[in-house]
C-alpha cells in the first residue's frame, strides 16, 4: 500500500463518478471531506447528502455481506463497501463507474435481472430420503466444499468480468455464468442431492463457453475458488459423461451421479 | 400527482418484505394454494436477514440432549424479563426445531457435529449450546435457502418495489400501493390479505447495525390503518458493534465471538462483566473466571460466563465502564478472542469477523483484541399480533418477524430472531392464506383514495421549500441517539418530542432534485414518514414507561416497577392523533409459570 491519505484535518476525497442513464451520461467530479477509515461507499453517500441527492447507487449491509454495492473503482470490479479510501494515493482522483456487463439503469445502478432469470432455470435441490432414524447425517468434511460455494453473496462481480458475456452480449441467452456454475456445483456436490444437472450444464448453461481464464476467481470478494473448485470439476464431469466412451457405456447401463 | 397512471396486480396474498419472515410466509401461502406475491425494496436475497451472523436458536438437543422446548421457553421468557407474550414464546420454542430441519430439506448446510447432525453453538442467555449455524454467516445460508425455494416454486417476486401505503375497503385490508424504484412508476396491488414482514426501524438511530431498509415501514403503515403497536420503547442495543474507525461505527460483531470463548475487558484488562451480574441471573451465572472458563466445556458442573448474559445487561455494563473512564481509546471496550483461542479455531468459527476487521479496521482478530461498543440492533416492540395466527387488529392484515412485537418481551436473546422469522413467517403465511381462501374477491381501491396517496408520494418533487431529506434524516438519527438512546430520562425525551415535531414540519417541505427514475433522494424523502412515526411512537412509549427493564433504561426510574411488569405499552393512531396506553399482558398458565420460575 502506498502512503495512505491522511484522514481528518481537512483531508478531501476527489471523486469522478458516472452520472447518466442508457441514453447517455458523463463522469462528474465531486469533492467531499474524508474521515478516517472511510470506504468508497461512504464517500458516495457523502456526495448524495451534500451534492447530488439523486445519485443512484445500490447498497444494504455496508459490511461485505449482501453483495449489493458492486461497481468498477478505478477500473477494478469491487464492492464499494469493502474498498478503503486509504488504499489510494493521497490526492488521487478516484473513478467510480457502474459494472459494465449489465445494462445501465442510472448512475451506478445496472439492470442485473439477467442473473435472476438464470437463477430460475436451475433444477432445484432434490434430496434423497432421510436416514432410518429420521435424521439427515452429513459429516463436516463432506460439506466443506459446498459450504465454500454457499459463501457466495451474489454481488455478480464474477459475472461482470466474465469475457463470455462482458465482450459478447449475444452469448447471454446461452450462458449462465460463473455465479451459476458455482450454484450448480453446490447442488451437484451436495451430499443429499439426487438430481443430475450435467446435461443442463452442457446445454442450457453453456459451461463449454468458459475457457478458464480465472477472471471470476480473481474478483470474488468471498475468495471462492470458482474456477478450480467448481467450474473445472463440473467440466470434468461433463467430459466424463458425454465424451468418455467407457463412461458413456457405463452410463447407459444405469450409472448416474459420480 | 393525482391522475398519475399506475399498473395493477391481483393476488390472494401479498407479502411485503423478503427477508426470512417474508420468504417463509410467501412459501407457506403459496403451498396453501394462494396466488402469492412477495414484494421487496431491494434485490432478492439482500434483505436484512443476510447480515445475521451467529445462528438460529432451536432446542434440537444435538449437542446437549438435556435441551428441550421448555428450557428454550424459559430462557426466552427470562431473557425478555417476563414481558413476552407467553403463547408466542411457547409456540416459538416448540416449533423452531422443525423449521430448522425444514431448511435442511430445502438444501441448507449447517455446520455438523461429529455424529453428522446439526452443530449448535453457545449464545447469550441460552442455557445450552442451541444455535444452529454456518460459521458466522448463518443469515446468508438461511436467506439463500428460502430464496431458492421461493424461486423454484415459481412465486412472483417484485424486486426493488417499495410499498408505501396499505389500502382499505370496508374495514379490511384490500391491497397496497407503492412505486418501482427503477422507473419511479406507481404500482397497486389488489389482494385479500397482506403479510407485513418489513423488519425493524434501526435507521431512526445514528449508531446502528441496520441497513437503509430498516425505516419502520410496516410499523408506520400498520398504525396508519388502525393496528396497534406495542412496547415500542424496547429497543435492543447490541453490546458489540465496531467503534473504530468512525465510518464503520455500529457494524455488528457477532455474539458468537463470546459464544466461542471471547471475553470483554476494560482498559485496565479486567473482565468487568463479573461486576455486573444482576440478582435475577445470579443463580445461573459464574462469579469467577475459573468457573466461567470451565463452563464452555462442562455445563453441568459450571455456571455460564457473565460475558454471555442477555444483551441488555452486557450493553449497559459496557456503557457504564466507558462512562467510568475505563473505556478504550475510541470509546469502547475490548473483546478478546486472540488470547483465548488459537488462530485456526478463530478462522474456522468466525471467518467473516476476521475478514471484516482485517479489511475495515486493519485489526487481525487472531492476534489483537477488537474494540467494541453498543449499537442499535433490533426493536422488540412492533405491531401487536395474535400469537396463534399472527393476525393484527385489522382484518386481513398479518405481521411476522421484527415488525411484529410480543415474542421477545423486554429483550431479545441472540439467535431467537432467525427462529422467530421462520416460525412466525410460516404461521402468518398460513393464516393469511386461510383468511384469503375464505374471503370475497379483492376489490379495486376507490380512485379518490389512489389519487390522495399518489399525491402524497409525488409531493417531494413539487417546490415546497427546499428541505434536504438526507439532512432531516441525519438530524433525526442524532436526536434519537442523544436523547432516546441506551439510557433515557424524561427531560431529554421531552426535548426529543419537540425536535421530532420540527422534523415533521421540515419533512413536509422536502424538495428532491432529479427525476423519478432510481432516485434515492426521493426514496428517502418518502421513508421519512415511517422513520418519524416510529421515532415518535418509541419516544412516547419511553416517556410513558417509567421504569427500567430490558431494552428500556431510565436514568430517572432506574429500577423495574411491578406496575409495568404485567402490561404492554400500546401505541395507536386514531383520527390523526397518536395515543399511548397501558394494557394487561395475556396471563400465563400455571404450568408454564412454574417452568419459568423454576431454579436451575
Amino acid at each position: 500500500m502506498a502512503e495512505a491519505a491522511v484522514a481528518g484535518n481537512g483531508a478531501e476525497a476527489k471523486m469522478r463518478v458516472w452520472r447518466g442513464d442508457a441514453s447517455g451520461g458523463e463522469f462528474r467530479d465531486y469533492t467531499v471531506p474524508l474521515e478516517e477509515g472511510m470506504v468508497v461507499l461512504d464517500v458516495i453517500h457523502s456526495i448524495q447528502a451534500m451534492h447530488a441527492g439523486d445519485l443512484a447507487v445500490r447498497w444494504n449491509c455496508k459490511a461485505g455481506k449482501c453483495g449489493s454495492c458492486s461497481a468498477e473503482v478505478n477500473g477494478k470490479p469491487r464492492l464499494m463497501c469493502m474498498t478503503r479510501m486509504n488504499t489510494f494515493e493521497p490526492g488521487e482522483t478516484i473513478t467510480v463507474a457502474p459494472i459494465q456487463t449489465f445494462p445501465l439503469v442510472r448512475d451506478l445502478v445496472t439492470d442485473v435481472s439477467y442473473n435472476y432469470e438464470k437463477a430460475k432455470t436451475i433444477p432445484p435441490f432434490k434430496p434423497k430420503p432421510k436416514e432410518a432414524d429420521g435424521t439427515r447425517r452429513m459429516y463436516q468434511e463432506d460439506i466443506d466444499r459446498v459450504q465454500e460455494f454457499h459463501k457466495c453473496i451474489e454481488c455478480y462481480l464474477c459475472q461482470d468480468v466474465c469475457h463470455v458475456i462482458r465482450d459478447h452480449n449475444e452469448n447471454k441467452p446461452s450462458f449462465a455464468g460463473p455465479r451459476f456454475f458455482v450454484r450448480v456445483a453446490s447442488l451437484e456436490m451436495h451430499p443429499l442431492d439426487t438430481d443430475d444437472r450435467l446435461e443442463f450444464l452442457r446445454n442450457e448453461a453453456g459451461l463449454g463457453f468458459c475457457n478458464i481464464t480465472k477472471c471470476c476467481t480473481e474478483v470474488c470478494p468471498e475468495h471462492i475458488k470458482i474456477t478450480d473448485n467448481s467450474i473445472i470439476p463440473m467440466k470434468e464431469r461433463v467430459v466424463t459423461r458425454f465424451y468418455d466412451p467407457i463412461a458413456r457405456l457405463l452410463g447407459a447401463l444405469g450409472g448416474k451421479k459420480s | 400527482m393525482a391522475g398519475d397512471s399506475y399498473e395493477t396486480h391481483e393476488y390472494d396474498v401479498v407479502v411485503v418484505g423478503a427477508g426470512g419472515a417474508g420468504l417463509r410466509a410467501g412459501i407457506e401461502a403459496h403451498d396453501k394454494g394462494c396466488k402469492t406475491a412477495i414484494i421487496c425494496k431491494s434485490l432478492l436475497g439482500k434483505a436484512h436477514t443476510v447480515m445475521a451472523e451467529g445462528g438460529i436458536a432451536a432446542a434440537m438437543g444435538n449437542v446437549w440432549p438435556e435441551d428441550n422446548w421448555k428450557v428454550h421457553f424459559r430462557d426466552t421468557m427470562r431473557g425478555g424479563k417476563l414481558l413476552n407474550n407467553w403463547r408466542m414464546a411457547q409456540i416459538h420454542a416448540q416449533q423452531a426445531p422443525d423449521r430448522v430441519l425444514e431448511l435442511e430439506e430445502w438444501g441448507a448446510l449447517f455446520d455438523r457435529t461429529d455424529e453428522g447432525l446439526i452443530l449448535q453453538r453457545d449464545f447469550g442467555g441460552h442455557r445450552y449450546a442451541r444455535l444452529a449455524h454456518v460459521g458466522d454467516r448463518t443469515g446468508l445460508e438461511m436467506i439463500r435457502t428460502l430464496q431458492q425455494r421461493a424461486v423454484s416454486l415459481g412465486i412472483d417476486v417484485f424486486m426493488e418495489c417499495n410499498v408505501q401505503h396499505l389500502l382499505m375497503n370496508d374495514g379490511r385490508v384490500s391491497g397496497a400501493i407503492g412505486y418501482w424504484r427503477e422507473s419511479g412508476e406507481l404500482i397497486v396491488f389488489n389482494c385479500k390479505a397482506v403479510v407485513l414482514a418489513t423488519g425493524g426501524s434501526g435507521k431512526c438511530w445514528q449508531v446502528t447495525s441496520n441497513s437503509w431498509e430498516y425505516s419502520g415501514d410496516g410499523m408506520g403503515m400498520a398504525m396508519e390503518v388502525g393496528a396497534d403497536l406495542i412496547d415500542m420503547e424496547k429497543v435492543q442495543f447490541h453490546p458489540t458493534g465496531m467503534v473504530w474507525p468512525p465510518s464503520v461505527r455500529g457494524i455488528l460483531v457477532t455474539e458468537g465471538v463470546r459464544g466461542d470463548g471471547g471475553t470483554l475487558l476494560n482498559s485496565e484488562g479486567e473482565r468487568f462483566m463479573f461486576n455486573y451480574i444482576p440478582e435475577f441471573f445470579k443463580a445461573e451465572t459464574a462469579d469467577n473466571e475459573t468457573e466461567a472458563d470451565a463452563w464452555y466445556q462442562d455445563k453441568k458442573n459450571n455456571r455460564r460466563t457473565p460475558d454471555l448474559l442477555p444483551r441488555d445487561e452486557v450493553a449497559r455494563a459496557i456503557n457504564s465502564e466507558v462512562k467510568a473512564g475505563r473505556g478504550t481509546e475510541h470509546g469502547g471496550v475490548y473483546l478478546d478472542i486472540a488470547n483465548r483461542r488459537d488462530a485456526d479455531y478463530i478462522m474456522r468459527r468466525l471467518p467473516s469477523m476476521y475478514h471484516q476487521f482485517k479489511e475495515l479496521a486493519d485489526v487481525d482478530i487472531t492476534k489483537e483484541a477488537m474494540e467494541v461498543g453498543p449499537t442499535c440492533h433490533y426493536i422488540m416492540g412492533g405491531v401487536r399480533v395474535d400469537a396463534d395466527t399472527s393476525a393484527t387488529a385489522v382484518p386481513g392484515l398479518y405481521a411476522a418477524g421484527e415488525v411484529a412485537g410480543g415474542l421477545h418481551g423486554a429483550n431479545r436473546l441472540g439467535g431467537n430472531s432467525l427462529s422467530d422469522l421462520l416460525v412466525f413467517g410460516r404461521i402468518a403465511g398460513e393464516s393469511a392464506a386461510d383468511y384469503a381462501l375464505g374471503a370475497a374477491a379483492a376489490t379495486a381501491p376507490a380512485p379518490a383514495e389512489v389519487d390522495r396517496l399518489t399525491t402524497l408520494m409525488l409531493e417531494p418533487f413539487t417546490d415546497r421549500g427546499g428541505e434536504n431529506p438526507y439532512a432531516i434524516h441525519g438530524d433525526l438519527q442524532r436526536t434519537m441517539h442523544n436523547l432516546v438512546g441506551i439510557i433515557r430520562t424524561e427531560s431529554e425525551m421531552l426535548k426529543a418530542m419537540e425536535e421530532i415535531a420540527v422534523y415533521k414540519e421540515r419533512a413536509a417541505r422536502v424538495k428532491v432534485e432529479g427525476g423519478r427514475r432510481f432516485n434515492p433522494g426521493w426514496h428517502l424523502a418518502l421513508d421519512l414518514k415511517n422513520l418519524l412515526a416510529v421515532a415518535e411512537a418509541a419516544t412516547l412509549s419511553a416517556l410513558e414507561c417509567k421504569e427500567s427493564r430490558g431494552g428500556h433504561t431510565r436514568d430517572d426510574y432506574p429500577d423495574p416497577d411491578p406496575r409495568f411488569g404485567s402490561v404492554n405499552v400500546v401505541t395507536r393512531k386514531h383520527n390523526g392523533t397518536v395515543s399511548v396506553s397501558l394494557e394487561p399482558l395475556p396471563e400465563m398458565p400455571e404450568e408454564l409459570r412454574k417452568i419459568v420460575e423454576e431454579q436451575v
